[in-house]
């Protein structure tokens, strides 16, 4: 049985610190839900408001429909997963799992079926009697999991529960997961700072910034047409151009930089006369391209396997970053030289400032 | 040993270790074998002694388990020992959690300054500020009377005086081992245990109790090694019918004049304190190790 999650208006003060801003949002049954956003945005804050940890000091949280005020994490029906994962070290792996149900008063016989049923699910079967401690990182990541979805949640709350591994076995451990959501149906709520987990995983994202939402969409509408400059500069690489929007037409906008004149897609909040900044993505800008052509000098190409990076700085002094896939290399320019890009309009968006 | 010698070199690792030899053969080995030989021996005149009765046997502590009232006495310092250990745990653990996981850094600085001033002053000072309050016209009999909470005062003293007196003595030996081992706890665990339906009684006994076991264990020991030891509490506050073994050791010594069976005593509790501690540490499953950190 999956829940639905619904912060309506919610807003959280620590003393004198304000941490979230009236956040509202839904997350629908069944979904895989990320939130994102740099260290200290107030994501956790969120998530520990979600499991019952703390009470928003404005709003109400609604799980299933139902308000959750007064309720401790112990009456929710949402489980967490801590950063730290938090195992029990003195107890076995089965028992660790089983933690929920003994609380619940489930038998002793009924306990150990169900967690070897969950230690079949996370691929551990037999490692039942081991200690945590005995486990690999990857492993105890599993047992984690497990231990949540012994109580059967309608909510799996995940606190950035990769962050500890290293990259490979995070990969891995992205796929699993979302693997795992898709298996069990349970709505996960994942919190983290790794845009592409965020991107890969997700069926929506919300980002955060500073205590405030920024936006909530799909991982491609997020990439494509972010509603804030935040979300435009912390989702994903991009190339800013700051100027004036002189003209919107037919969804294009038109925005005099120190460069010339651009064309890109009129974003959220773009009006004429505005002050505002375009946004290029790296893969978006082609060498020799003609139209909406930039100048730039090339400081550095890094060739990373399957695309090429391009560092360099434009005209009026903006970074560039260009990405160049190593099939097209003899395009690249090369450090040092004076080199033009230039990229389809339908490809950059412009915002207005503030 | 050869880590010794090579950071401080020949000279300063021989007196380290000369020190410590001259510590534990002088103080702690040279005392415990001259009472083992005075409790072996029978109490003799001066002219006596090295004659032909000064010979080795297990009259003085054969004397203890005939003797009815001493064997009493004996036992039920054994267990009063425990009940104070434990009475001063039920106080400390309470404490030492909310010090550990709960107090915010400036609650944490005003509770310990709180506990730990009193113990700036002489154990028999503070047992005698127990004496005052627990007087007969004192002022706990005052309060409770005026109130109207009892009709008439009580007699504290005795058994239940000496136990406050005791618990309020070793609250430090129990707080400080028991607020390191909860402090060294992971708050998130304790979230996870909340987190997956866990009431706040097995929140302490699967999570917080098995983590904090070596503080516990060492807290355990500590308290009924001072409570079985103690003289003051006893001697201040007790009553005739609540006498503490310590009170007839020190009665053979310095009352009785015959040192032999005072040793003889006092030998027999220390082997029995031990006994204690080392089936404590058993139960507990704790190393003795894991106490000395």
């Amino acid at each position: 049985m999956s829940h639905s999650v619904e912060l309506a208006g919610i807003g959280m003060t620590f003393g004198t610190t304000r941490a979230v801003s009236d956040v509202s949002f839904r997350v629908e049954a069944g979904e895989f839900f990320s939130i994102l956003g740099p260290s200290g945005c107030g994501k956790t804050t969120i998530l520990r408001m979600i499991a019952g940890f703390i009470d928003p000091t404005e709003g109400r949280v609604l799980i299933g429909d139902r308000d959750m005020k007064g309720l401790g994490p112990n009456q929710r029906p949402t489980a967490m997963i801590f950063q730290s994962l938090a195992l029990f070290p003195l107890m076995s792996v089965r028992d660790n799992i089983a933690f929920g149900l003994e609380a619940r008063g489930v038998g002793r016989a009924e306990r150990r079926a169900k967690a070897d049923d969950l230690l079949r699910l996370i691929a551990l079967e037999g490692y039942g009697d081991r200690m945590p401690g005995e486990l690999s990182g990857g492993q105890r990541q599993r047992v984690a999991i497990a231990r949540a979805l012994a109580v059967e949640p309608g909510v799996l709350l995940l606190d950035e529960p990769l962050s500890a591994l290293d990259l490979k076995l995070r990969q891995r451990m992205r796929a699993e997961l979302r693997a795992l959501q898709k298996r069990t149906g349970v709505t996960f709520i994942y919190i983290t700072h790794d845009q592409s987990e965020a991107l890969a995983m997700s069926d929506r994202v919300a980002v955060m910034s500073s205590g405030f939402l920024q936006q909530v969409a799909c991982p491609r509408e997020l990439y494509d047409n972010p509603a804030t400059p935040f979300v435009a500069r912390f989702v994903g690489e991009t190339n800013a151009l700051a100027g004036r929007i002189t003209a919107l037409e037919g969804g294009l906008a038109q925005i005099q930089t120190a460069l010339g004149p651009l064309t890109g897609r009129a974003g959220q909040g773009a009006g004429v006369g505005q002050a505002g900044t375009i946004y290029i993505r790296p893969e978006a800008l082609i060498p020799g391209h003609g139209t909406n052509a930039l100048g730039a000098d090339i400081e550095r190409v890094d060739f990373e396997g399957a695309f090429a990076l391009v560092h360099g700085r434009f005209a009026d002094g903006a970074a560039l970053a260009a990405s160049v896939p190593s099939t097209r290399l003899a395009d690249a320019p090369l450090p040092g030289q004076r080199a033009a890009f230039g990229f389809a309009p339908e490809h950059a968006v412009v915002l207005g400032d503030g | 040993m050869g880590d010794l010698k090579n950071r401080f070199g020949t000279g300063l690792s021989t007196i380290f270790l000369a020190l410590v030899f001259f510590w534990l053969a002088g103080m702690v080995l040279a005392p415990n074998l001259m009472m083992i030989d005075y409790a072996l021996r029978p109490n003799l005149p001066p002219a006596a002694l090295g004659g032909p009765d000064d010979t080795y046997s297990l009259a003085n502590i054969l004397y203890l388990a005939n003797e009815p009232t001493h064997r009493a006495i004996f036992f039920k310092t054994i267990w009063a020992s425990g009940l104070v250990a434990l009475v001063t745990f039920l106080v400390c653990y309470p404490i030492a959690f909310w010090l550990a996981q709960r107090a915010t850094t400036g609650q944490l600085a005003i509770a310990m300054m709180l506990i730990i001033i009193p113990f700036f002053i002489n154990e028999v000072l503070r047992t005698l500020a127990w004496f005052i309050i627990l007087a007969y016209r004192g002022p706990l009999n005052a309060v409770l009377t005026n109130t109207g909470l009892i009709d008439a005062p009580i007699r504290w003293q005795g058994d239940g005086g000496v136990l406050a007196a005791m618990v309020y003595a070793y609250i430090l030996f129990m707080l400080l081992p028991i607020y390191n081992a909860i402090e060294s706890l992971e708050k998130a665990q304790i979230e996870a245990a909340r987190d997956l339906g866990a009431s706040r009684w097995r929140i302490h006994t699967r999570v917080v109790i098995p983590h904090a076991k070596a503080g516990i264990a060492t807290g355990f020991v500590f308290t009924f090694m001072l409570a079985a030891g103690s003289y003051i509490a006893p001697a201040l506050l007790g009553s005739p019918g609540s006498r503490w073994f310590t009170e007839i050791i020190y009665n053979w010594f310095f009352e009785g004049g015959d040192w032999n069976r005072g040793a003889a005593y006092a030998l027999v509790l220390l082997v029995l304190c031990l006994a204690v501690v080392l089936i404590t540490l058993r139960l507990f499953r704790v190393n003795l190790t894991d106490v000395a950190k």
